[in-house]
């Protein structure tokens, strides 16, 4: 089971052994971390610190059938406390609980890519979409009746609603397998790199990092093994375009982590598949097989400077900052999920300490794609700083949610109109992390040109000079698009984001950790109408502290939507504002003295 | 050694080893850059974000900066200062930092810093969550409400076989260091004391072990520089024949601060010729006659009494003191904030071992103050203008913010005096 490199433990094998455990035994238990622990020759307390790291791994049985339904705002919208009630009385526990007979276990789980088909729930990682509390019977008498999730299961919609003209699109049209292979027989490495560089190409994942200087790096650096990782774990709220892509183009994925490979001398690739998509895990495989067949994998493939490399799929374990490379990183050698702490680039010292790059689906799929139809063609499309076309994955309250292959360059507007949106009010763009977008941003372009430095700060009341001035809607997105109208309690949906942070943060430093714990309370506060103006200062205060002092990308973008809203849309927060008389209005007496009344009263009752 | 390079520390140009941390070059030059987890100088911990510093316009922590040529670092600019006054604020209302009682108190890094930033009070409310203290290994005590999860013993204590002893468990929120029991065991006893020396707070204890010295003795008692507190209200005018009046109480607390008032000896015929007390235990007035100059508040609130007067004393008093821990952060009556309250009253009336077998009455009566859920400092109930720390307060403390206050200019405060045990 365990893999042995030089007579020592890889502990790179960790989450696999502990996927293996989970999966069998639905829960890894203290003899199991014991024997886990000596294999690895750690700690038992280092092995439990892992477990108890990942979302997915139970320490306690979590049921023969275990169930995560999605608590996202937009699985909320879409009925999810109907569903959640309609699973608990048809297993007749609560959620957070098991079964009696151990059959089923119900927990909540971040959102798991199926934003445009919800509510939906993974049992035992198989998707169930489109629930409706009929449906949910159904699958509860089936699982019961001995049927496996494995029979019934609904195979994820790709919902692919819009691509340009077929000249124009890159992403979603057919394609002809290993064609873009065919370069790298007659072109040098530098060549390639210099190719994507020239394309303008940068990481899709959300950072915009320019993926040929990313490539550059890792080729300068020298070293005996390198790694390309594909990350494939897209825990973005909202966001699904990675799982659309896998399920339809894997070999789009595939070939651009062979060219990375060939660009900067890696030989060894990996794809950090989140565990919500497990269900894609033996397609992959099968495509993988495929391109082993056809030497394309392995050993001495076929190029102008011939090279090896092959493809593992390393399966995450339920942590959103996985996808930060760094914790993706960590991840991968079995530690916690945490993210690292910047002193090296992953292209410096990545993977086992070796030069690494981490590149997101979609960037690797545009790769092959530009060979395909040519660089000067593809710099044609979108506009002068992000040439290419862009993913959107579409939700919330609008017609035709689902997958969007845009120019870049559209107009918000001309996409809203193609989404089909009712009334769109407030759009939170780029995910949780992202920011929010209101009536005033619609004649904003999605488009990397015209942006404005960080620094510069437009209030968005002043909305002549912020028409004029915000033009481009920024780069900085994973492609998120959550539509929601006037009817949906803005209020709410920032509750659902900051709760997601506080669940999601890894808990390494203090400004990430207790800072978001500490904004929820206040929003809670002004949700109860209890807060003064005072408190919507300190929430500015407070949310510089964590933007400006976190370790990494989740804890600096944590706060991005509730400010951008308080920006936005200040009315909501100071109508429910007091006046602050000197008298802090979230405590409250009577409030405070109710458990000394109720525990009197519970002696002084006699029950004969 | 590596070739010379030139940087800017805080508008100052220095060289040094190209590649050499910048703590410890900014060390070099004089400039301290504080931090609580950067220990060891081959790995860096970037942890608790104190080192934060600004380097050609970019934030970034300072432990984890191998410094080049050219680069331009700020350290001390007002909003990076702000910012690491913000972080150890966070840390003390995190945890259950409640140095009156806590070993390491006068040998802790963070309590050092605090004093060395005159943090009086934390600007967030306490988080009060009730996190494990855990007796059961062979030679320590882990008291994870101290932590502040820097990572230095996860990273520094090894068994002798290359295993770890402490590891970070849990996520987010719930994340804590927890001890491995077995191969706590293999240590040696100097290698626990090294685990709790290297902790920068009081987290990592050794059973029997304790520092021992006295007060005055310990490693941060003295360093020789001032505490200014900074004045936030306009001088306080007064006709001709007035004097300044001062009310003060005691809500939950145990009266020792106003011991520690009186305190201040022959100061206090200085103090009687400007200042006339109006309510105040001290002169056993028990109903304010007059609107008040400046009210001291000693102890939290633990009944509705308590925060009966305390909104009282907000109403009749234009400048409000917290002083005490009590008081600024709920102090020893805020134990019980991790017991729920009916266990603490089970405890006190039917189950403890001086109640009679059968006990079954809870004396409850319109003229006894109603508990509370829990005990709440002050500045969660009504508004405080100033903050006095220490258990008690030193007296000359008191007697300079008190004077800083009512005449309008600043009284610097010695180092010894500014304490938080």
């Amino acid at each position: 089971m365990i893999m042995l490199t030089n007579n020592k433990v890889d502990r790179s094998q960790l989450m696999p052994v502990l996927w293996e455990i989970q999966r069998k035994k639905r829960h890894i238990g203290h003899d199991d971390i014991t024997k886990i622990a000596k294999e690895f020759n750690l700690s038992r307390m280092e092995v439990e610190g892992v477990v108890t790291f990942y979302h997915f791994f139970h320490r306690k049985d979590c049921g023969k059938y275990t169930i995560y339904l999605n608590n996202s705002i937009i699985s909320k919208h879409a009925g999810m406390d109907d569903i959640q009630v309609a699973f608990e009385k048809e297993i007749g526990v609560p959620m957070g609980h098991v079964s009696y007979d151990k059959m089923f276990g119900l927990y909540e789980t971040a959102c798991i890519g199926l934003s445009d088909q919800e509510p939906a729930c993974l049992i035992n990682f198989k998707p169930f979409t489109n629930l409706t509390p009929e449906k949910v019977k159904n699958i509860i008498f089936r699982l019961k009746n001995g049927e496996k999730p494995i029979d019934f299961y609904d195979k994820p919609k790709t919902n692919i609603r819009y691509t340009p003209t077929k000249e124009r699109t890159v992403f979603f049209k057919p394609y002809k397998n290993f064609s873009s292979l065919d370069y790298i027989r007659k072109h040098k490495p530098e060549a390639l790199i210099d190719l994507v560089k020239e394309s303008h190409l940068a990481g899709r994942g959300g950072a915009f990092f320019p993926t040929g200087l990313k490539w550059q790096f890792a080729r300068q650096n020298k070293s005996d093994v390198k790694y390309i990782i594909c990350n494939a774990d897209e825990g973005e709220p909202g966001t699904f375009k990675d799982r659309v892509l896998m399920q339809e183009h894997p070999e789009l994925m595939i070939e651009g982590m062979i060219l990375a490979a060939y660009a900067v001398g890696a030989t060894k690739g990996a794809i950090y598949l989140r565990a919500e998509y497990r269900y894609l895990k033996d397609d992959i495989e099968k495509v993988l097989t495929n391109y082993r067949k056809h030497n394309l994998l392995g050993d001495n493939i076929a190029a102008l400077e011939p090279f090896d490399f092959d493809i593992y799929i390393h399966l995450g374990g339920g942590a959103y900052i996985c996808g930060e490379e760094t914790a993706l990183i960590n991840s991968m050698e079995g530690y916690r999920g945490e993210a690292g702490t910047k002193e090296y680039f992953p292209v410096e010292k990545g993977f086992k300490g070796k030069p690494t790059v981490v590149n997101n689906v979609e960037t690797l799929c545009a790769v092959p794609r530009i060979i395909e139809m040519g660089v000067e063609k593809w710099l044609e499309l979108g506009t002068e700083k992000t040439p290419g076309t862009k993913i959107f994955s579409v939700s919330g309250d609008c017609e035709k949610p689902g997958i969007y292959e845009i120019e870049w360059g559209m107009k918000v507007r001309e996409l809203l109109s193609l989404i089909g949106a009712k009334d769109p009010y407030y759009i939170l763009f780029n995910g949780y992390a992202g920011n929010c977008l209101a009536t005033i941003d619609f004649d904003r372009e999605l488009s990397g040109e015209g942006i404005l430095s960080a620094a510069v700060n437009i209030d968005p009341q002043n909305k002549l000079e912020y028409k004029q001035k915000m033009v481009g809607i920024g780069v900085k997105s994973g492609g998120s698009f959550m539509v929601f109208n006037r009817n949906k309690e803005i209020l709410k949906i920032i509750k659902n984001v900051c709760n997601f942070f506080v669940e999601e943060s890894c808990g390494v430093c203090v400004p990430c950790r207790t800072g978001n714990f500490l904004l929820n309370k206040k929003l809670d506060k002004i949700i109860a109408e209890k807060a003064n103006k005072n408190d919507l200062i300190e929430i500015r205060e407070w949310s510089h502290v964590i933007q400006s002092n976190s370790r990494c990308g989740l804890g600096i973008m944590s706060s991005n939507a509730l400010i951008n809203t308080m920006d936005k849309f200040p009315t909501i927060f100071e109508n429910r504002v007091a006046a602050n008389n000197g008298v802090d209005k979230s405590f409250n007496l009577d409030e405070a003295t109710a458990k000394y009344d109720e525990i009197l009263d519970n002696i002084e009752t006699d029950y004969e | 050694m590596n070739k010379l390079i030139n940087l800017t520390l805080d508008g100052k140009k220095v060289q040094a080893e190209e590649g050499k941390n910048l703590i410890d070059v900014a060390k070099d030059n004089g400039i301290e850059i504080p931090t609580l987890c950067y220990y060891k100088k081959s790995k860096p911990l970037a942890t608790c974000r104190i080192c934060t510093v600004n380097i050609n316009g970019r934030n970034t922590t300072g432990c984890t900066v191998k410094v080049e040529e050219g680069i331009d670092v700020k350290i001390n600019t007002p909003e990076l200062f702000e910012n690491r006054k913000a972080i150890i604020e966070m840390l003390y209302a995190e945890g259950n930092h409640f140095c009156p009682s806590c070993e390491k108190s006068g040998n802790c890094d963070m309590q050092n810093l605090g004093y060395k930033m005159a943090i009086t009070n934390t600007r967030y409310p306490h988080v009060f969550r009730n996190k494990k203290v855990d007796f059961t290994p062979h030679r320590m005590i882990m008291e994870s409400n101290r932590c502040i999860l820097c990572k230095r013993c996860v990273e520094e204590i090894k068994t002798k076989d290359g295993k770890s002893v402490f590891s970070f468990v849990k996520r987010g929120i719930n994340t804590r260091v927890q001890i491995d029991y077995k191969e706590e065991r293999k240590l040696t006893e100097d290698e626990a004391i090294r685990a709790m020396s290297i902790c920068p707070v009081g987290a990592i204890l050794v059973k029997g072990i304790s520092d021992g010295k006295p007060f005055g003795e310990r490693k941060y008692d003295f360093l020789n520089q001032n505490v200014h507190t900074s004045l936030k209200n306009k001088k306080i005018e007064l006709e001709d024949g007035e004097k300044f009046i001062v009310a003060t109480t005691s809500l939950a607390g145990c009266f020792g601060c106003h011991m520690s008032l009186l305190d201040i000896d022959t100061d206090l015929i200085d103090m009687l010729e400007i200042v006339e007390f109006n309510k105040s235990p001290l002169t056993d007035i028990k109903k304010f006659s007059k609107q008040c100059h400046v009210g001291l508040i000693e102890g939290g609130c633990a009944n509705d009494e308590n925060v009966h007067v305390l909104r009282e004393f907000r109403r009749k008093c234009d400048i409000l003191i917290s002083f005490g821990e009590c008081a600024i952060m709920g102090g020893i009556p805020a134990m019980r904030n991790f017991v729920p309250l009916q266990e603490c009253l089970e405890e006190a009336y039917l189950n403890g071992p001086t109640s009679e077998l059968g006990a079954d009455i809870i004396p409850a009566h319109e003229d006894i103050p109603k508990l509370l859920d829990n005990v709440y400092p002050c500045n969660e109930v009504v508004k405080i203008d100033y903050y006095i720390p220490g258990c008690p307060p030193n007296a000359q403390h008191i007697w300079k913010v008190v004077k800083s206050i009512l005449l309008g200019e600043e009284i610097p405060i010695a180092h010894e005096e500014f304490k938080y045990d």
